[in-house]
């Protein structure tokens, strides 16, 4: 292995922790010290332990290691440029540098994809960068051949299509006597998709670690490397970060819960209640031995959450419902008001024990949401709701409402809002977007800000911050 | 720190292999780990989900290098004198009756606060044991952040101060494992002195030959069926994901049941063990066209 670093591997493994605090992984210099005690017990030739050893010696949380593996590629990489491929990628008319053959690469892919040899796999897919970098798929037009190489993960994936090939392979493995009924089919198909899944995240980390070689490791660091879970931005998330996101929904729950659990335990000591100290003192003559401390009774206030769940904010409002679903032991009562263009109530839907993963799907075609065009509505909606749930919030009634306070330049009905406001014994605002971007555009979000609360959510870790300073003591 | 003492472990492989012929197969990730922990003489911090084998770990190292195991089982309010020592008092009392105008102040007060008088409790024990020992903090989250603090001087210098006797320090230094199921964010100071390891659920393979030597009565084909099947439903939004345990209860229940292939109809009857959340059944069933 070369190592580019002028102090050697001490050098290298100095760069390698400036890129990890880079991306928000917190290591102290205790940690780099252990990490390169590390590197000294164990035998370097073993990749997978050294992998494993410097996991140990820098993480601390398990939300890390998607982080850690990408920049250990790019520090520590397996191969250099195209490796010892021992895969052979078929190219038209079998020339030795010609385009290659697309469709008898797609042959090979799918009898990988349906046996799951995940070491020829991950074989196939350096060799197929490597080829389709330098020659071009046939057809297509595209070749590298001549002036630079050029690695696209975009055009490979493209090229194979390896979705398409789902469908080939469970018909093979049909015909190949396997197991007709559904639940067995169903199954096989959720392995070959997680196969393929697999399959694309290998070939984005070739690309990764080519385009490192050629244009320096720091830069692609800097740009390539995907966030931790809790610190992705629900408003540029996509699907399967979402997905990822709503996993941590329980954890993060119990974790809350234990935190506040702390919080009330100290939050009773200390409190002296003076009348029944002195009654205690009469059976000692007056004299007060035992002081008698104040009882906290929790409030366990009703909640009442408005949640607008038009396209461009349903995955944070879907996080925060789950959320608020997990902790619902908290609240005595809680009502889930669903809006667009109009609110209608979708309590029924996340009953204790309700089926989650769809809901807001369910909550789209079942509650009457949209009267025009299906542009959130803020001011309208909070009228729809004064006007038909108004008496769903009392002075025992904690509000929260989420959305990104974009009301298309409609009217923002701060009146009835204000109204709820006053009648809620709390109320407050959770908005996904930044900060800096409220009040831009058709945002009324600082206006909405001068009737209650509002505070910043952009990320998982930032909510479960402002819910936490939210849940009663 | 004492006199530097013989490793238990020689490599990486030599981990995995002794770790295995007491029954617990490691993924490379856990014989790395716990090589490092013993060469470095660091503390091990285990995390993970419940059910993959956290602390059958410390007790495989414990079985898998002949030294004894003492246990720390952490819980809500527990306290120096149920995790580190107390003193006797009942015996104390005792102590100075008994001497009661026979002996000085002087005596007596040096004499009851003496290693006869001292109870040790698991962080203690540990700690004064002079052969090779295991020392297992399970479920450190359960435990209050007070206790955390009181592990410190214990984990770095394995050592603790009784303020009437001075300080012990390790004459042997245990192998200490901590296990956590993240309900709580440890501190930062206590996950520092660690070394960190997040065990996750195992891959397909390893998992396979993990339920095979628990429960070597079941086929090959079975077993590669079941753990497909648990496979695909981790995959699943489930609140409660099925764990290597929950393999191993299914497998077992098959095996009580006499069934050989695990088909729409036995799932169907079966999900139960693997599944503990009504909801997640009902999720599970839909999702995977079982109705």
């Amino acid at each position: 292995m070369s190592i580019g670093s002028e102090h050697g591997l001490p050098g290298h493994l100095v760069e390698f922790v400036t890129a990890l605090r880079r991306h928000g992984v917190s290591v102290g210099p205790g940690e780099t010290v252990d990490a390169a005690r590390v590197l000294g017990a164990l035998d370097l030739i073993h990749r997978e332990h050294v992998r494993e050893g410097l996991a140990a010696a820098l993480l601390r949380r398990s939300g890390q290691r998607q982080v850690f593996d990408t920049l250990f590629e790019l520090y520590f990489p397996a191969a250099l440029g195209a490796g010892s491929a021992e895969v052979e990628v078929p190219r038209v008319d079998d020339a030795a540098d010609g385009p290659v053959d697309v469709d008898a690469l797609r042959d090979i892919l799918a009898d990988l994809l349906r046996d799951g040899d995940t070491a020829a796999l991950a074989e196939l897919a350096r060799a197929v960068v490597d080829a389709l970098g330098r020659s071009g798929a046939a057809g297509t037009g595209v070749r590298g051949a001549g002036g630079q190489p050029s690695w696209s993960a975009y055009q490979a994936l493209r090229v194979l299509s390896p979705e398409t090939l789902l469908a080939r392979i469970l018909d093979e493995l049909r015909a190949g006597g396997a197991e007709e009924d559904a639940f067995s089919d169903e199954v096989r198909r959720r392995e070959i998709r997680d196969r393929i899944a697999a399959f694309r995240k290998m070939i984005t980390d070739e690309v990764r670690r080519r385009t490192a070689e050629q244009r320096g490791r720091d830069q692609v660091a800097r740009t390539a490397v995907p966030k931790q879970a809790e610190q992705v931005e629900f408003l540029s998330a996509h699907a399967e970060q979402l997905a990822q996101l709503r996993r941590t929904v329980h954890p993060l729950a119990r974790r809350l819960a234990s935190r506040l659990a702390v919080r009330r335990r100290h939050a009773r000591r200390g409190t002296l209640d003076m009348r029944r100290t002195l009654r205690r003192s009469m059976s000692t003559g007056g004299v007060p031995m035992r002081p008698a401390y104040r009882k906290r009774r929790p409030g366990r206030p009703e909640l009442v959450v408005l949640c607008d769940v038009s396209g461009s904010v349903a995955g944070f409002s879907h996080f925060t419902l789950l959320l608020v679903q997990a902790l619902r032991e908290q609240f005595s009562k809680v009502r889930v008001f669903a809006f667009v263009e109009r609110a209608d109530e979708v309590t029924h839907l996340f009953d204790p024990g309700a089926e989650l993963s769809g809901v807001m799907q369910r909550v789209l075609r079942e509650a009457d949401l949209v009267a025009f065009d299906g542009h959130s509505d803020y001011g309208g909606s909070f009228g729809t709701f004064a006007e038909h749930w108004g008496d769903a919030v009392t002075s025992k009634t904690s509000l929260l409402v989420l959305g990104d306070a974009r009301t298309n330049y409609r009217d923002p009905n701060l009146t009835v809002l204000g109204r709820l406001v006053g009648r809620a014994r709390h109320a407050h605002w959770l908005n996904p977007e930044p900060r800096r971007q409220w009040g831009t555009g058709d945002s009324a979000a600082l206006r909405y800000a001068g009737v209650l609360p509002m505070h910043e959510c952009r990320t998982a870790a930032q909510l479960a911050d402002v819910v936490e300073g939210l849940l009663p003591v | 720190m004492s006199a530097p003492q013989s490793p238990l472990f020689g490599s990486v492989a030599d981990v995995a292999e002794r770790l295995a012929s007491v029954g617990y197969l490691a993924s490379t990730a856990v014989a790395t780990t716990v090589f490092l922990a013993d060469r470095l003489g660091k503390p091990l911090l285990v995390e993970g989900p419940a059910g993959v084998g956290k602390t059958e770990l410390a007790k495989s190292v414990a079985a898998a290098t002949g030294a004894g195991l003492v246990r720390l089982q952490c819980y809500e309010g527990i306290d120096e004198a149920r995790a580190l020592y107390e003193w006797n008092h009942a015996k104390q009392l005792l102590r100075i009756t008994a001497g009661q105008g026979r002996e000085s102040w002087d005596d007596t007060r040096d004499d009851v606060f003496s290693e006869e008088f001292l109870l040790p409790r698991p962080l203690l024990t540990a700690i004064r044991r002079t052969e090779p020992t295991v020392l297992l903090v399970d479920e450190m989250d359960k435990a209050d952040v007070e206790v955390e603090g009181l592990l410190l001087e214990v984990l770095s210098d394995f050592q603790v101060t009784v303020p009437e006797m001075g300080t012990i320090t390790a004459s042997r230094r245990p192998f200490a494992l901590l296990t956590s199921n993240s309900t709580r964010e440890l501190s930062e100071a206590l996950k520092r002195r660690c070394l960190f390891l997040y065990l996750d659920f195992p891959d397909a393979d390893l998992e396979r030959r993990i339920v095979l030597s628990r429960v070597p009565e079941l086929t090959e084909s079975l077993v590669d069926a079941l753990v497909r099947t648990v496979r695909v439903l981790r995959g699943l939004e489930l609140r409660k994901a099925p764990s290597v345990a929950e393999t191993i209860d299914w497998g077992r229940t098959l095996l009580a049941l006499g069934l050989d292939t695990l088909d729409d109809d036995t799932v169907r009857a079966t999900l139960g063990v693997v599944l503990k959340h009504r909801s997640d059944a009902a999720a599970a069933a839909a999702e995977l066209r079982l109705n």
